[in-house]
């Protein structure tokens, strides 16, 4: 019988506190959320906080940042731009990976759990620790590489149907929210690159000026960095930007398949 | 104060603080250059705000019509209502090109013309044949997307140069000894840790402040870390007064609508339904300069013109442009206008108000990057080992006006400048001098300082007050009550800043403490852009003073230079630069502006 032990701080105490809203409050939308400190010693809880929504902001981030400013400036979450193009904001919101911009606290029925994005660990609170998924971004080389010298003094040519084989590619913003979704990641992201960094594989291999195809397709070509893919389908389902990385996933396998022939 | 901190030693030959555009490529230039070079940044370099630039970068490649450089200088120079150095201008246009054609060389996905060459669209003041026209498609694009596209590629471009990363970690002081810069104090956010940077050469690249308004299209991060950095080194900061505004923020939300969108044939309107822009910009109308339109959206909606419920903001229609168009060239707001505005913009206007978005204003620097002071009366004096690039610095290219999709350009081409500059000046491994032993006193006490504060007034609430004073007395229209009330409310909410108190005593990620030391740096550049503004009798560009409501070349033809220390501002002027580069260009002479 195989022996299974959590780690440390894996398990949710219920010792969380509770903020009330503000007595006359009349909309009235309950916060629960992770808070762990690695300081203090003791196991990561829920603390609930109570917002009067006549005064938040629309989206997930403005209740976050008021609790932040009005309530308790203990709470620690990443965020940037609020506009939904750097990637800093995403956790888990009522059980889906997203951006706390742009989720609009009214598409979630009563009470809103936020917790960290999954299966990574945690630094404090909303904050995820990034440095894996980085490092598999930077092991696929993602910068344009040729053989033939780049033109002087112009730009290379590309026409507008190949430039436009990589829209729906280079949008990502590297948020993590479809790798840290997908099952396979979660069993074996110490070797599976997962649906983000596959993504990114593929915006490279579908650029018309890179001349690398044949040996990114072979640092692929492994059966976990890619084929740990099973379409489970859950990338596309989460990702904030509306990319679809399962469908790269299987282009790459198609050129696999291909170059096999 | 050292002794309650361990600090981790580092010994470099450059370093660079922030990775966005202009920090990555100057990081990059200097590595290449053979010089050990680390790049310390306080967000993953692909989460710095130059990924939310949408509408393009300028540079006169001729793709789509004539163009040529000395008409995009002379455009430049007309923005910046001659209040750029006109030596730095033709620097910036001259070299835009190539460095354009170098980012589409390290992987940037411009979108294509038929030829399929970098496709580039009209852009607000960019003109054919020296300010003449018809306008010119100077705008290189990435759809709407080009600051996106641009920093994953120069971020992509880092990772195979070696360039040692800090991530997310703040840098909180300059190590400043007699009068020249040795290097920066981080604390490591991941786990609390002090860092010391010893480098022969610093260079700030730590974005705008525009977060010191209530309302800006700027990020929660765009602190203007680096101007407080050099403000408490005892370096000048230079016309700050000069805010933009940008015609089109969405309504409420605050958040960007690219000048693509008018560039791309949108346009607005009042509550009357009148594309009142020609009335203000008969020839340029839309795509006047960004101050000439936000003074004309603000006086409609003055005036009772303005459109919704309290008839406080105006309408931007593209739901007269063709839906595949919208499709290909702005699809990032039409995702935007859904999202934040709920709007479909095939079929309804985007409210729009003009909103904080760019400050002009900043370190002071020559086209090399090199920080530059007043000193015994030189204007020019070089800060040594101390070098600003992008939106941190005031180089001046941008003057009293930036033109749309200047700022692109600026963070590449001066990136690259500095970094030049550090590779002809700097050998690879020249030994460092020891440093005092007070090296990071000043970093730590700050520090400390603000973790333990028990005062009554949380950051929060000073930052509120510091962001409601400046949207209210420095905005669009100024005058001179207005100033006046302004840098008594504003030198107030600094008397603030000692009575500061925080919750978080942690070390571990304490954003707590790191909002605090940003509203530190923000502060201090509120204030001198109160008092500039308030100096300025004359209206130049952004800075529109009601009671003194023209331009005055003969006493206002200069850049103001203001010092902070401890509440006290000290200004004084620097001439602006009236000559060029070069002699294939002559000094553009101050005229009427008129789009």
């Amino acid at each position: 019988m195989a022996e299974f032990s959590l780690p440390a701080n894996s398990k949710v105490s219920s010792a969380g506190k509770r903020y009330p809203a503000p007595a006359g409050a009349a909309n009235v939308k309950a916060f629960k959320v992770y808070r762990w400190n690695p300081e203090d010693g003791a196991n990561p809880r829920y603390d609930t906080y109570e917002l009067d929504l006549d005064t938040t902001g629309p989206m997930v981030l403005d209740a976050l940042i008021k609790i932040k400013s009005e309530v308790d400036s203990t709470l620690t979450f990443r965020r940037s731009c609020r506009e939904g193009i750097c990637g800093s904001c995403s956790m888990n919101i009522d059980g889906t990976n997203t951006l706390a911009c742009t989720k609009a606290i009214d598409d979630i029925k009563g009470e809103v759990r936020i917790t960290p994005l999954p299966h990574m660990e945690v630094i404090k609170d909303l904050v995820p620790d990034f440095k894996h998924f980085y490092a598999q971004y930077a092991s696929i080389k993602p910068w344009l590489q040729t053989v033939t010298p780049a033109p002087s003094g112009e730009e290379r040519i590309q026409t507008v149907e190949d430039r436009s084989k990589i829209d729906g590619l280079y949008e990502c913003i590297l948020c993590a929210c479809c790798s840290t979704a997908c099952p396979s990641y979660w069993w074996n992201s110490d070797k599976f690159l997962g649906p983000a960094i596959l993504l990114q594989a593929y915006r490279w291999l579908a650029d018309s000026r890179d001349e690398m195809t044949g040996e990114r397709l072979d640092a692929l070509e492994d059966p976990f960095r890619l084929y740990r893919c099973h379409t489970i389908m859950n990338c596309a389902n989460v990702c904030p930007k509306g990319l679809n990385p399962a469908k790269a996933i299987a282009e790459i396998k198609l050129m696999m398949v291909e170059r096999a022939g | 104060m050292a002794e309650a901190y361990q600090i981790i030693d580092h010994v470099y030959d450059a370093v660079v603080v922030g990775a966005g555009g202009s920090g990555l490529r100057a990081a990059m230039g200097i590595a290449e250059a053979g010089l050990k070079t680390a790049c310390i940044t306080k967000v993953f370099p692909t989460r710095s705000h130059t990924v939310a630039a949408q509408g393009g970068i300028a540079a006169s490649l001729g793709n789509m019509g004539p163009d040529h450089w000395t008409w995009h200088m002379y455009d430049t120079v007309k923005g910046s209502d001659w209040l750029g150095d006109q030596d730095a201008i033709e620097y910036l246009c001259r070299e835009a090109p190539a460095a354009v054609y170098e980012l589409e060389h390290f992987g940037v996905p411009f979108s294509r013309t038929e030829a399929g060459r970098i496709y580039q669209r009209p852009f607000g003041g960019m003109m054919q044949n020296m300010g003449a026209g018809p306008p010119a498609q100077r705008t290189c694009a990435a759809a709407d997307r080009t600051g996106h596209a641009m920093l994953h590629a120069l971020y992509q471009q880092s990772l195979k140069h070696a360039t040692d990363f800090y991530i997310e970690y703040f840098a909180i002081d300059l190590i400043m000894v007699g009068g020249e810069c040795k290097g920066v104090i981080a604390i490591n956010m991941d786990d609390g840790s002090i860092h010391r940077f010893r480098s022969h050469k610093t260079v700030l690249a730590t974005g705008g402040y525009g977060r010191c308004y209530f309302s800006a299209t700027s990020a929660h991060t765009s602190t203007g870390d680096g101007g407080g950095m050099a403000i408490r080194a005892g370096v000048p900061m230079q016309d700050m007064e000069f805010v933009q505004f940008h015609p089109t923020g969405i309504y409420g939300a605050g958040v960007l609508i690219t000048e693509g969108a008018r560039g791309e044939g949108g346009y607005l309107t009042n509550s009357q339904g009148e594309r009142f822009m020609e009335r203000y910009a008969p020839s340029a109308k839309d795509l006047a300069s960004r101050d000439v339109v936000s003074r004309s959206m603000a006086m409609e909606i003055r005036e009772g013109r303005g459109v919704g419920a309290e008839g406080d903001h105006i309408f931007l229609h593209l739901n007269h442009i063709d839906p595949a168009v919208l499709h290909e060239r702005l699809p990032g707001i039409s995702e935007t206008a859904k999202i934040f505005a709920n709007v479909d913009v095939t079929r309804e206007p985007i409210p729009v108000t003009p909103t904080v978005h760019y400050n002009m204003g900043g370190i002071p620097t020559n086209y090399h990057g090199e920080v530059v002071t007043l000193k015994d009366g030189d204007p020019d004096s070089v800060v040594p080992g101390l070098f600003a690039v992008g939106e941190a610095a005031c180089v001046s290219v941008h003057g009293a006006n930036r033109l749309g999709s200047n700022s692109l350009i600026d963070l590449v081409v001066f990136g690259r400048a500095t970094a030049h500059r550090i590779g002809e000046t700097l050998k690879p491994g020249t030994p460092h001098a020891p440093l005092p032993k007070d090296s990071a006193d000043m970093a730590l006490g700050r520090l400390d300082g603000f973790r333990h504060s028990k005062g009554g007034s949380p950051t929060s609430e000073v930052r509120l007050a510091m962001q409601k004073t400046m949207q209210a007395n420095a905005a669009v229209f100024r005058t001179s009550e207005i100033l006046d009330e302004g840098t008594r409310k504003i030198d107030a909410v600094y008397q603030r800043m000692a009575d500061i108190g925080i919750s978080d005593r942690s070390l571990v990620f304490n954003t707590d403490l790191i909002e605090t030391l940003e509203l530190d740096n923000m502060i201090g550049q509120a204030v001198l852009t109160m008092h500039m503004a308030k100096a300025r009798h004359e209206s130049r560009g952004a800075h529109m003073h009601e009671d003194y409501p023209n331009r005055d070349d003969e006493h206002f033809m200069k850049h103001s230079l203001g010092w902070f220390r401890d509440g006290g501002v000290n200004l004084d002027t620097r001439p602006v630069h009236a000559y060029t580069l070069t002699d294939e260009i002559e000094y553009i002479k101050p005229k009427a502006r008129v789009y």
